[in-house]
């Protein structure tokens, strides 16, 4: 079946089906689980993108490479890249946003000076891309590229206007909602995480193979920012809040907080 | 030890991340100039054996001295125009980052890791793929005792940068089917 023939009613029946195994499963006491399988096939570019052998665990290697990782400084990143809306000589069409949060390890621990990245599609639904074929205008004033370090406190924060939804070809009718793409380093290379933060309250929820492909409602629900009327500034911009939690092992290093 | 916090899931990385995360330089790992510089290079393929020519690759390493802490600067910054310096020329940083071709080709340049952790961490991102990948591009065959060393010859082969020529090693990465790379996890 093609990808035009393919309706959301058997894109959201099969979506279905595999959350109802992933609930069976976890009923019967297995965990549930925080990341999407790769063999999400709703999802129709996975079905040859996922490995089919089991991945090597390497765990308890405590020289291991991947517990450390990159690390970035004043050097990477310039003061307008954490403003979407001041990259250019006009400013861009939509609604401007900020999103604030804080980037933590599973501990609970604030990630300082590490790399944030972000990327999305303009107010219209379409990124600054030239394979992107959405008959949407592209914004002479909006690339829809940010960077920042964290802070102190493993603070980031943005100004950006709030993508559109746009469609896809998955299937017939595919949109996928309003989301912005994020790119994050902890203090280890298995910490790395590339993800996207949806907006709340978005009615495309349902329908979307991408946010569906993490089974387990709760870990859904931290991919939704959170409206948060003490950042809106009046006359200016609406705020949210996101907060992030790198998962994977870091090496075993004095924490710093703990020395005061 | 269980994390207390449940962490933020992963999501693809999608088709259009082109104008946000390479950068220019970001496969010139090693100094510029550096005599000891090697290319590793190869193509990232699906389960069709077709090329994937939206993939991401980071590659992270030791410095040749050993060091894991790593060093700022691999996508350093005109202040001016806000576009790309490329390196310094003289730090290694030990990041690497480039997206594949048309023709699913990579390549970074980099200095041969230390005996120590003797291979690049190799982390391949992709629309398609919920949720990225970690390999390792070993630049010794001889793979220290651990998961890796049992695993089957033919399996164990795929995490081998296979020296070329002098300063040229290969390392393709086949993310399903026939001779699929081996994937590691981490806990």
């Amino acid at each position: 079946m093609s990808s035009a023939e393919l309706t959301q009613d058997h894109i959201s029946a099969e979506i279905a089906e595999r959350h109802e195994a992933v609930a069976k499963a976890v009923a019967e006491g297995a965990r549930a689980p925080h990341h999407p399988p790769r063999d999400f096939t709703p999802y129709r570019s996975s079905i040859l993108r996922h490995p089919q052998q089991p991945l090597i665990a390497v765990d308890g290697d405590p020289e291991a490479a991947e517990l450390h990782g990159p690390v970035f400084g004043v050097t990477d990143v310039t003061d307008l890249d954490a403003d979407l809306t001041r990259q250019h000589a006009g400013e861009p069409l939509g609604e401007r946003i900020t999103v604030t949060g804080r980037v933590l390890d599973r501990h609970g621990r604030p990630v300082r000076g590490q790399l944030v990245e972000l990327w999305q599609a303009n107010a219209s639904g379409r990124y600054a891309h030239q394979r992107d074929q959405h008959p949407a205008p592209l914004d002479p004033n909006f690339t829809g590229v940010g960077r920042c370090l964290t802070d102190d406190q493993g603070q980031y924060s943005f100004t950006t206007v709030k993508p559109g939804a746009y469609p896809w070809r998955n299937h017939l009718n595919a949109w996928r909602p309003a989301h912005i793409h994020f790119s994050l380093f902890g203090t280890a290379f298995t910490q790395r995480l590339v993800t996207q933060m949806y907006f709340p309250g978005d009615p495309l929820f349902p329908y979307d193979p991408i946010l569906q492909s993490v089974t387990d409602q709760a870990a859904r629900d931290r991919l939704v920012a959170a409206y948060d009327h003490s950042l809106s500034r009046p006359e200016w911009s609406l705020g949210y809040r996101w907060d992030i939690v790198l998962d994977g092992p870091a090496a075993t290093l004095p924490d710093p907080e703990e020395n005061h | 030890m269980p994390g207390v916090l449940p962490p933020t899931p992963s999501q693809t990385v999608g088709p259009f991340y082109g104008y946000a995360l390479p950068f220019t330089g970001g496969g010139d790992i090693a100094p510029a100039g550096h005599p000891d510089t090697v290319t590793v290079h190869g193509y990232v393929r699906d389960g069709n054996g077709d090329p994937i020519p939206d993939a991401v690759i980071e590659t992270w390493q030791a410095a040749p001295d050993g060091s894991l802490a790593g060093l700022p600067g691999s996508l350093r910054r005109d202040p001016v125009t806000g576009g790309f310096l490329g390196r310094n020329g003289v730090d290694f940083t030990g990041f690497g980052r480039v997206a594949t071709d048309a023709d699913g080709y990579w390549a970074v340049r980099t200095l041969t890791p230390p005996d120590a952790t003797p291979y690049l961490s190799v982390c391949v991102f992709a629309r398609g793929l919920m949720h990225h990948l970690y390999t390792r591009a070993y630049f010794t065959d001889d793979i220290p005792a651990g998961p890796l060393a049992e695993l089957p010859a033919a399996r164990r082969a795929t995490l081998l940068a296979v020296p070329e020529s002098d300063g040229l090693r290969r390392f393709d990465i086949r993310v399903q089917g026939e001779r699929e790379t081996v994937f590691l996890d981490f806990r």
